[in-house]
Parts: C-alpha cells; sequence; structure tokens
C-alpha cells in the first residue's frame, strides 16, 4: 500500500512535473490568469492523465514497440475530445475561455511523458494512481500562479472582487504585469526557488564549473 | 523481431484502437449534441440582451428573452419577410452563399464584407403592453485582422443609440480587443446614428469634445488601434447606411413594414 501513496503523492511536492521534470509549462502561461478557468483546466487534465494511463497500461504488452507512440496519442487524443465535449455541454462560459487549451492537452508534455515512462511498464493500477498524482502535482503550482496572478492582477479571486480597483473607485493599483503570460514564467521560477530551497536534494548539479579568468599573456 | 512486431499484429493493434476510440469519441458527440445545442443559443440569447443593455444578471436568461420577437427583415426592400424560418436560418452562411446574398460593389463594400445577404434576422424588444423598446440588429465588418461580429441596439425612435457588442473577433488583445471593454461600450448608448439623413455616427481619434457641434454622432477612439477603430466605424456605417437597415429602419418609422 505504500508504494501507491507514494506514487500519488509523490509527484506533488518531491518529483513535480513542473517544478522538478519543467514540463508542461505551455499551458501553465495560458490558462492561469483566472483561478476558475484554472480548475477547470487541472481538473482536466488530471482525469485525462489518470485515464490514458490507465488505458495505455491495461494493454501494454500488446502495443507493438514500433508504433506504441501513435496509440498513446490515439488514446490520449480521444480522452482530451470527450472532455472538451463535456466541457461545451455543462461548461459552455468556461470552456469559450479556455477555447484551444483543453484541445492542447493532447500535446501537453505531461500526459504524454507519464504515458511514456510509467504506464508502458506499470500496472494499471499503480499508473492510474501516478496519473492522478501528476495531475495533482500540475494542479499545485497552476493554482499558487493561479492565485497570485488574478489576485494583484485583477483584484478578484474566482471573479469575486477582494481588493477594490482605483478604476471601480477602490484603493488597489492592480499589476498589469501578471495578466500577461510572461508573469507566469517569474512565478514558476520562484515557485521552483522556493521547492529547491526546502527540498536541498533537487539542486541539480553544474554541468560546468566556470573557470578562473587567466589574463592572455600579450603577443602570445 | 518479436511477435508484437510482425506487420499483421501492427494492423491489427491500429485498426481495432482506432475502432474503439472512434466509437467512444462518437457516442460522446451525438449524447452531448442537444446540451451543447442548447448551451450555444443561450450563449447567442445572452449577447443579444447584452448587446442591447438590458440583461440582468439576476434574471434568467431565457425568461428575460421572452420580452423580444425575432424576425426576419428583406434588407432589398426593407420589409418583414415570412419567407424564411429564422430558427434554422444562418445568416453567416447565407452571406456567402451567390444564391442567397449579392455581391457589393467596391464603394458600397465600406465594411469590407463583398457579399451582403438578402435577409437578416432582427430582434424586437417589447414593453408590457407590446409596444416596441428597441430594435437589436445584427452586424459585422473587417477590424485590422478579423471580422467582427456583433449587435447594435437601437431606440424605438430608429435613431438613438441604445447598445453595441461585439460577440465574436479576432483582433489584438489589449489594443483593438478594447471593444469588448465594458466602460468603453458604454460610451454608445444616448449617441445618435442620422444627421439630415445621412448617417453621421462614427469613432474619432483621441476623446470626444462635448463642446463640439457633432459630439452626439462621435464615439471616442481606441488608442492604439486605429484600423480596429476604423473598421467598427465603417461597420456601423454600411449596416445604418442604405446597403444596411436604413430602408428597414424608415419603414418602421412610417409603419410600412
Amino acid at each position: 500500500m505504500d508504494s501507491v501513496k507514494e506514487t500519488l503523492t509523490g509527484p506533488i511536492f518531491k518529483n513535480n512535473p513542473i517544478a522538478l521534470q519543467i514540463l508542461g509549462i505551455c499551458s501553465a502561461l495560458a490558462v492561469t490568469s483566472s483561478l476558475q478557468v484554472t480548475l477547470v483546466m487541472c481538473v482536466a487534465l488530471t482525469l485525462v492523465t489518470a485515464f490514458s494511463n490507465l488505458s495505455i497500461s491495461a494493454i501494454r504488452h500488446f502495443i507493438p514497440g514500433s508504433i506504441r507512440i501513435i496509440v498513446q496519442m490515439i488514446i490520449i487524443a480521444s480522452l482530451v475530445i470527450v472532455v472538451d465535449q463535456v466541457l461545451k455541454a455543462v461548461a459552455y462560459g468556461i470552456s469559450k475561455q479556455l477555447s484551444v487549451f483543453v484541445g492542447l492537452i493532447i500535446t501537453n508534455c505531461i500526459v504524454m511523458g507519464r504515458a511514456e515512462a510509467f504506464a508502458m511498464k506499470n500496472p494499471p493500477l499503480a499508473s492510474f494512481m501516478d496519473g492522478i498524482g501528476n495531475g495533482l502535482g500540475y494542479s499545485v503550482v497552476l493554482i499558487c500562479v493561479a492565485v497570485v496572478r488574478e489576485l494583484f492582477g485583477a483584484g478578484k479571486l474566482m471573479g469575486v472582487e477582494i481588493l477594490p480597483l482605483v478604476t471601480d473607485g477602490g484603493w488597489y493599483n492592480p499589476n498589469g504585469l501578471l495578466l500577461l503570460p510572461p508573469s507566469a514564467f517569474f512565478l514558476i521560477g520562484l515557485f521552483i526557488w522556493a521547492l529547491r530551497s526546502f527540498n536541498t536534494e533537487q539542486v541539480e548539479q553544474p554541468d560546468f564549473k566556470m573557470a578562473k579568468h587567466k589574463p592572455v599573456e600579450e603577443g602570445a | 523481431m518479436s511477435s508484437h512486431d510482425s506487420i499483421n499484429k501492427i494492423l491489427l493493434v491500429a485498426l481495432s484502437l482506432c475502432l474503439v476510440c472512434s466509437i467512444i469519441v462518437s457516442t460522446a458527440a451525438v449524447v452531448l449534441k442537444p446540451a451543447q445545442e442548447a448551451n450555444k443559443s443561450l450563449d447567442k440569447k445572452r449577447n443579444i440582451l447584452e448587446a442591447a443593455g438590458m440583461l440582468d444578471e439576476s434574471r434568467g436568461v431565457e425568461e428575460q428573452f421572452s420580452q423580444v420577437v425575432t424576425r426576419v427583415v428583406d434588407l432589398r426592400t426593407g420589409k418583414y419577410t415570412d419567407d424564411i424560418d429564422p430558427v434554422g436560418y444562418d445568416q453567416r452562411k447565407a452571406a456567402k452563399n451567390s444564391g442567397q446574398s449579392d455581391a457589393l460593389t467596391p464603394e458600397q463594400d465600406i465594411a469590407k464584407i463583398a457579399r451582403r445577404e438578402h435577409y437578416a434576422v432582427v430582434y424586437l424588444v417589447q414593453g408590457e403592453g407590446g409596444e416596441l423598446e428597441k430594435i437589436i440588429l445584427p452586424i459585422h465588418g473587417y477590424g485590422l485582422w478579423s471580422t467582427l461580429y456583433g449587435f447594435m441596439a437601437l431606440e424605438a425612435d430608429g435613431n438613438t443609440v441604445a447598445g453595441l457588442g461585439f460577440y465574436e473577433h479576432g483582433e489584438t488583445p489589449g489594443l483593438g480587443g478594447e471593444v469588448d471593454n465594458p466602460r468603453w461600450k458604454a460610451l454608445w448608448p444616448g449617441k445618435e446614428v442620422y444627421k439630415d439623413d445621412d448617417v453621421a455616427i462614427g469613432l474619432v481619434k483621441g476623446s470626444v469634445d462635448p463642446a463640439n457641434a457633432n459630439a452626439n454622432w462621435q464615439i471616442d477612439g481606441l488608442s492604439g488601434a486605429t484600423l480596429t477603430a476604423r473598421g467598427v466605424t465603417n461597420l456601423v456605417q454600411f449596416w445604418l447606411g442604405e446597403n444596411g437597415f436604413e430602408p428597414f429602419l424608415n419603414n418602421l418609422k412610417t409603419g410600412d413594414v
């Protein structure tokens, strides 16, 4: 049972897909300007990762090595289309805001990465848990980023006003940069920094060391 | 080479996987279609009400829409027609179909839409006693990057603007995309369209000087979005002009529709 718990909780802080594996950054930049949209995206990604891991792991002994990536893609793409259709039917407003990013879960490196790295070699239950765990790891980072971006960029959380804006007669002057995609880069960077100061074993060894500057001899 | 990698095995796995996946995807699409269609029409009704400046979030969209009568106008004669059923009529498709639209000459085509459909669906907002309160007209035209689709609402006099809103466009966010800004949209209500029987309404560069004699026909421009602003002016002038809804609005005034 310990190993199941390990696969489930490991990816949240110890082996976070965004902070340590640096996967799935693109959607983390695009959808985090509002918390509500972010939550829907996190649920969608977690479900897709979990179920794609489950089904790929269930048929892993039948997948021919030469077409395994295509097989994984077909399964992931079908799941994403189903999620997209469900969103359009039950949460039309949010699906309009997420627009193309639900479709882009297909190319999200986390889903593909977990299918290839974990589900191809492990039994279905463990793979399912790994999918949920990685989805949660992705969600933790996205939710942190989205809270900061929406709160300080628009003065709201979940669309509810928290900090009254100057333009509406309040006192808070919003930071417009936070609503633009680059701000998510800074926030994810800070998140990784915080995480690695805490878990020092995550700090990577530098690939090379800077040599000491040696003055070149004249005329050499 | 293991038995997994024989050509027969690969074809078998690929085909059966595609079959299973396509069944799942198409089932989802077919089962969820009614709910999606309902959402789409609700979204459209919401846009119509929003453009008319009468969307009240505390009441259901369907309930508010019960005040609205949908009619089809023949743009060639400016009169109502019952030849077309507004429910199944796709105005956007009709504008591309040569049988259901007329090509515009370059002089006529200020909104850069190339063809104008024969029939347009308009929405009439009625008061408690059935009297006409507002007229909501569909408008579209080219901005900088994209065609903007929206609605323009006029008061019952057919001259005073009651609201304007776009529900679909691809203009630059933060510049041309500011056509969605509620504060800019709030500048429209109360402005007038016609001056001496000509369409005079339009955007100006910068802010409107309230002391100016034409201030009632002018709306603030969008900073950093000269071409989108020009596009909005052109499309509003086209759709309220003689090739758009002007004949219909004149007929409405004389009661001859």
